[in-house]
């Protein structure tokens, strides 16, 4: 028990936030589209992401949840170092959270203040995310190579998260606006494989214990599938993408799913990279962990709820499937 | 300034804003179900425009407790890192449940509640709304729980400083915990009640009202005329608890000094902690012995016998005033607007004022009461066992600073959008006037 709980601690938090940087990513990559958009396509827009923001953003609160009833002591720990970006993320959030509700009720005067509200807490937000991880990942270090690497992965995420957007809006709109995402999404793609691979150079050079894993040679043979899984996707959104509108329309979830794939190749890039640290190079998932009595009481919790809510987020998912309509509450 | 008291105001900062909604929502969306409820029973069209009117009022409130939120579960690691080390193995917990059992279901169901009307059935729709509903109150119970728990600490022990939970039925459960849930609850029946009640009234005022406006106004007077006794009940049991636990927060929110038999109650009193005495007090006699012991002659401590270790006075006396104020207020203003509205009639145009006037008054009252309960705390953030001092995080005060002044723009902003927002939503004509003119059964007696 004391060696399986904060193993399988790790795993939720991982995949809680896999979820959320996929979920919350396609709705922040719509925010950071918006201003490129005609007025009425943004409430088109909008009302693709209107039934699922709220829930999206839930899963950024089960990962950070995760990491205070696990592992308290690195909770502390990871948040008084990523205070300033933390702080920044949640004004972001804020910001686009209300946005969402205040561009519609706060009267047509002020719904060009409210869509510009959306799309900066959109970006602040993906920014200040790419920013985290950065830090995180360099082992909450300063210093001059922790913020470039930082800087990196702040401007590569929202781009991630734009192509997501892309591939979002192929599957839920249709016409003009449909053929507009393509179009960005051909954008989008340079900066973001850009981005990927400078950061899978970078990683290695700015952490020698990472570069100590992947480097030597049984693993490396049997990791080689992440890099390769992730290459061929990339080349494959890159191809989809310069097909004709049509065929983008008639392959709806390619976009989508792809970028899905190099998420999840990411994530278990960066498991491996860790484990089994829960911060690089100071603090192992069980020097950090929390007594087995609560971590026993939570996971009966987890373990019941869990299965609910995924079978709930997919009933929700379900009922606003198809194309998306202009949100009424009638 | 020192960072210590800055993590202090961003954390009250942040966590008075985060009320606010929830305080709201709890209700609101009780009173959503039950009008949907009263339009499948009756076919009334008017209780269907309510529904639509309010529900869109419960959205935008409820996104702003949802963001507002998040920045509070995170605020524990940022502000208080060593609260997280010493009583995570409770606190992780509790909020962990909250998040699963609550959090979900309230944000994935509110997608089809606010959007779902014409994808789903009539019943999942109410589902829906109920589920909602549920979900709020679900995360009021876990999230007071903890906060009962940091008030009264059960269940556990201290093993090398940390909290070590032995019983968690005695950690959910603790003692102050039953009156800190029903005391919030109908706090939250209470401000939606009379926000309701007030924005209807205000309609009322501005000639923009349908007959469903009339309809709402009456369920939240005859709300608020109900459940404001029961809070002052409640709230007199709350009392007893606290003096049992945590004597030295009732001396503060009493202002007594001396241990004494047959303690007056002080109406107003100007607390002076340098000279450790009331300036100017207006007392009633023998009340603070009745109110507290329910015996005129008895004996109540006080704040000498917990010198060094009993919260600043001046603080959660004047908080504990205004929240029986406005709970006193309360009763009044729902009883005299229940008999003017009674079977039908239209009210004095002074009534539409107060309650108009009364609008926001829980989010005053709710307030208040937390910081009674928060500062009556201090020094200790786990009363008796984990001091405030001991878990704070060392940041640079100018970066709390900065933060910090960031956070109060943003939410004087919000604040004024949303409220700027309601307004502006209140004054378009009521839907409901399509039902046709609004009818009283008699003119005001008093009028003109
Ligand atoms: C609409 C809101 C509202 C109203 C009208 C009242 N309260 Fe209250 N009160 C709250 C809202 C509230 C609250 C904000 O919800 C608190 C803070 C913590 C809690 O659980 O409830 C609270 C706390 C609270 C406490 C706990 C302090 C502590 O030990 O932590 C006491 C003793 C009372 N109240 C007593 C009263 C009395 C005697 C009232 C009668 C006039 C009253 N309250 C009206
Ligand atoms: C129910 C959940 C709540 C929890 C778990 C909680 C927890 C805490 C914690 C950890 C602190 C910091 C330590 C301290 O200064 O004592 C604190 C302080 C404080 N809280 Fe709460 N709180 C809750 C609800 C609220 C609400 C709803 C309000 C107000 C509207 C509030 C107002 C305050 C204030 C004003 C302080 C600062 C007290 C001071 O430093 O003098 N709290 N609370
Ligand atoms: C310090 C303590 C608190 C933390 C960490 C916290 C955390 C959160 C979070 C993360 C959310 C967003 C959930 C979502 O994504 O859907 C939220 C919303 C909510 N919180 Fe809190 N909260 C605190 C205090 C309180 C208090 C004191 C209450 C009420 C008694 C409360 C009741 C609610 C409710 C009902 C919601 C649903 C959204 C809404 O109705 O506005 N919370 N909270």
């Amino acid at each position: 028990m004391e060696f399986w709980l904060p193993i399988i601690y790790m795993a939720a938090m991982g995949l809680a936030l896999l979820i959320y940087v996929i979920l919350d990513g396609y709705d922040l990559g719509v925010g950071i589209l918006l201003p490129l958009a005609e007025e009425s396509e943004k409430d088109t827009m909008i009302a693709s992401i209107g039934p699922f923001w709220d829930a999206n953003e839930t899963w950024i609160v089960l990962g950070v949840g995760i990491l205070l009833i696990a592992f308290p002591l690195a909770h502390g720990i990871v948040l008084t170092h990523l205070y300033l970006p933390v702080t920044i993320m949640l004004m972001g959030l804020i910001l686009r959270g209300v946005a969402f509700d205040l561009r519609v009720k706060a009267g047509d005067h002020r719904r060009a203040l409210w869509n510009r509200a959306f799309f900066a807490g959109s970006l602040i937000s993906a920014m200040a995310q790419g920013w985290m991880l950065g830090a995180y990942v360099t082992g909450l270090r300063d210093g001059t190579t922790s913020v470039l690497f930082s800087v990196l992965i702040a401007l590569t995420l929202p781009a991630l998260y734009v192509v997501l957007g892309c591939g979002w809006l192929n599957m839920k709109t249709e016409g003009t606006l449909q053929r507009k995402s393509h179009l960005w999404g051909g954008r989008a793609i340079w900066p973001m494989g850009l981005g990927l691979g400078l950061i899978s150079i970078a990683t290695p050079l700015v952490s020698p214990a990472i570069a100590a894993k992947w480097f030597s040679l049984p693993n490396a043979l049997w990791l080689a599938p992440i890099p390769l899984v992730t290459l061929a996707s990339f080349v494959g959104i890159v191809l989809t993408l310069r097909t004709s509108s049509e065929q983008q329309a008639a392959q709806p979830w390619r976009v989508f799913g792809l970028t899905v794939l190099i998420c999840l190749m990411a994530s278990l890039g960066l498991a491996y990279s860790l484990f089994p640290h829960i911060i690089i190079g100071q603090m192992t998932i069980w020097e950090a962990s929390a007594s087995v009595s609560s971590l026993l009481f939570t996971l009966v919790g987890v373990a019941l709820t869990l299965p609910m809510i995924l079978a709930y987020t997919f009933v929700v998912y379900r009922i606003f499937h198809g194309k998306a309509t202009a949100l009424s509450y009638d | 300034m020192d960072p210590f008291v800055l993590a202090r105001i961003q954390f009250a900062t942040n966590i008075s804003f985060h009320i606010l909604f929830p305080a709201i929502t709890i209700g609101l969306a009780w009173m959503l179900l039950f009008f949907r409820i009263r339009f499948t029973q009756t076919g009334d069209k008017a209780w269907e425009y309510a529904y639509f009117f309010w529900v869109k009022i419960f959205a935008l409130t409820f996104a702003m407790g949802v963001v507002s939120g998040i920045t509070m579960s995170f605020q524990f690691g940022t502000n208080w890192p060593g609260f997280m080390e010493k009583a995570g193995n409770v606190a992780g917990p509790l909020l962990g449940y909250e998040v699963l059992s609550a959090f979900f279901l309230e944000a994935s169901f509110l997608g089809i509640m606010l959007f779902g009307k014409d994808r789903v059935s009539n019943r999942l729709h109410l589902l829906s709304t109920f589920l909602v509903a549920f979900g709020t109150t679900l995360s009021a119970f876990w999230i007071l729980s903890l906060n009962s728990w940091m008030q009264t600490p059960a269940g556990i022990q201290m093993v090398d400083g940390v909290v070590m939970v032995e019983d968690w039925w005695a950690v959910i459960f603790n003692p102050s915990f039953p009156y800190r849930f029903f005391h919030m609850l109908i706090a939250s029946f209470l401000t939606a009640a009379f926000l309701i009640a007030g924005v209807s009234a205000w309609r009322a005022r501005s000639g923009v009202d349908g007959p469903a406006t009339w309809k709402v106004m009456r369920a939240g007077v005859g709300v608020a005329a109900i459940l404001a006794p029961l809070q002052i009940f409640i709230g007199d049991l709350h009392g007893l608890n606290t003096l049992e636990h945590q004597p030295a927060k009732v001396a503060a929110m009493e202002a007594v000094w001396e241990t004494e038999s047959a303690v007056p109650f002080n109406l107003i009193a100007f607390p002076d902690e340098q000279a450790r005495e009331n300036r100017l007090a207006i007392q009633i006699p023998y009340a603070a012995s009745l109110i507290l012991t329910h015996d005129p002659q008895g004996e109540v401590q006080g704040l000498n016998e917990f010198v060094g270790e009993h919260p600043p006075v001046a603080m959660v006396f004047w908080s504990f005033r205004v929240m029986l104020a406005i709970g006193g207020l309360m009763v009044l203003v729902s009883w005299w607007a229940s008999w003017q509205l009674r079977g039908g009639r239209e009210p004095h145009r002074v009534l539409l004022l107060t309650l108009s006037a009364m609008t926001f008054s829980g989010w005053i009252a709710v307030l208040a009461g937390w910081y009674v309960t928060e500062i009556g705390r201090q020094p200790w953030i786990v009363q008796d066992l984990i001091s405030v001092q001991e878990v704070v995080a060392d940041h640079a005060s100018a970066t709390m600073t900065g933060t910090l002044l960031g956070y109060v723009l943003l939410y004087a902003f919000l604040l004024v959008s949303y409220i700027g927002a309601m307004r502006h939503m209140a004054t378009k004509p009521a839907a409901s006037q399509a039902l046709g003119p609004v009818t009283f059964t008699t003119q005001p007696s008093a009028q003109h």
